[in-house]
């Protein structure tokens, strides 16, 4: 018989200040507290951040990937929201 | 270590697939993209999965056990901290591991018991004991060295979560083949009787380390569906032929001499060739009859129970914590 599970986080690194807080795993862990005891241990043992944070993976509400096209393709169609979809003549200079 | 789970049959009954799914999810990953946790998979991809990657996380955990051992016993300072650190990161591999295999839907509790009910299997060269120093020196080398191999292409694997983790350890690992090859270079370049241990750690731990990467070829049949699913990259014997030919030499640096009459260079293809594997062995390692299978369950259950009540403690602290922050 399995013992019950304990919550599942995720885990989240900022490898150092002026960047982002970037996904990297996730731990378990009975509280957010000892989750964040957990991260540490597991992600950051050679210098890999500065920062963590760590979300109960069950707050993370995702995309379904069978809606996928309808929600992502039809920007293919629309180069116009690029800059290299407009003609500026080269005597302009860099715009 | 750790592919050998590819080369055991699906027992499960065949599902039917809906075929023009099962064209695209090809499709997919002929095209090398990634599946990731929501995609659909083919039930039999997911199983193959689940049970591949549980068995690498299991390997991880039951590693730390032959090295453990000689945590209290490292002849320095610098050797007892860097063992640690090695020890260290096999758990958290193991962990890494665990929660690529739960993005499959299934839960580490049950992976972990499925492990102690002997259901599950972890890799055969644990179950070979380490009898001196100079086996910490010959795992990191050849052990970790054979798991490389079979890492590397494992981060191309076309499962997403199991991809990435394997990038997370395969950077760590690099520093466990060095610590292993550095305790032999050490030993080797030590007394008579150092060098001797290293030998005598090479000696016996050479075929073991060579039958981790699984059955011949010719003998493992379940290898062709992995393949296609790029879930394996290489065959056993390719990985293997890689093996030899990257470790003979670094073994000749040392001065040791690899147990194997016979090994010999063949300048036409550029390859060691060595001698055959005792495959009956390797089958009585796998059937739970090596020297340590028992050892190696009896301390893994034992830690388990041992520490339940750490656990449960854990868990009843955060419900007293979430009870008086729902009163205040």
């Amino acid at each position: 018989m399995s013992e019950k599970p304990m919550p599942l986080w995720e885990v989240f690194v900022r490898a150092r200040n002026g960047t982002a807080h970037r996904h990297c795993g996730s731990v378990h862990a009975p509280d957010a507290e000892m989750a964040l005891q957990a991260a540490r241990d597991l992600f950051t043992r050679r210098g890999e951040g500065v920062s963590l944070w760590v979300v109960p993976s069950s707050a993370i509400v995702a995309s379904d990937p069978a809606e996928k096209d309808m929600l992502f393709e039809p920007t293919a169609s629309k180069i116009y929201r690029h800059p290299t979809f407009y003609e500026i003549p080269e005597e302009v200079g860099h715009m | 270590m750790y592919t050998q789970a590819l080369n055991t049959r699906d027992l499960q009954p065949v599902q039917k697939e809906d075929p023009e799914r099962l064209a695209r999810f090809q499709a997919k990953i002929d095209a090398e993209q990634k599946i990731e946790p929501n995609d659909w998979m083919p039930e039999a991809y997911r199983r193959t999965l689940i049970r591949q990657i549980a068995q690498h996380a299991h390997s991880e955990i039951v590693g730390m056990l032959p090295e453990g051992n000689w945590i209290t016993r490292a002849p320095s300072l610098r050797r007892k901290a860097t063992l640690l650190a090695k020890v260290q990161d096999e758990a958290g591999h193991g962990l890494y591991l665990y929660a690529a295999a739960e993005t499959l839907g299934v839960s580490r509790e049950e992976l972990v018991d499925q492990l102690l009910a002997g259901t599950a299997k972890y890799s055969s060269i644990f179950n070979y004991p380490t009898l001196t120093w100079a086996d910490i020196g010959a795992i990191g080398w050849l052990v970790d060295g054979a798991a490389i191999m079979n890492q590397v292409p494992l981060q191309r694997c076309s499962y997403g979560p199991y991809a990435r983790a394997m990038v997370r350890i395969c950077k760590e690992e690099s520093f466990h083949q060095r610590q292993g090859y550095e305790i032999m270079l050490t030993l080797c370049r030590g007394t008579l009787e150092q060098k001797a241990m290293a030998q005598d750690a090479l000696d016996r731990f050479w075929w073991p380390a060579l039958m981790m990467f699984g059955p011949s070829d010719k003998d493992s049949v379940h290898t062709a569906q992995a393949m296609a699913w790029k879930i394996k990259r290489f065959t056993n014997d390719e990985l293997r032929q890689k093996f030899v030919d990257a470790t003979v030499p670094q073994a000749h640096y040392l001065g040791l001499t690899i147990p194997d009459p016979d090994l010999r260079f063949n300048e036409a293809t550029g390859h060691w060739e060595f001698g055959e594997i005792d495959w009956q062995e390797f089958q009585e390692v796998l059937r739970g009859n090596g020297p340590c299978n028992r050892q190696r369950m009896k301390q893994r259950r034992q830690a388990h129970t041992e520490g339940a009540w750490v656990r449960e403690a854990a868990a009843a602290y955060a419900e007293k914590r979430k009870a008086r922050a729902a009163a205040a």
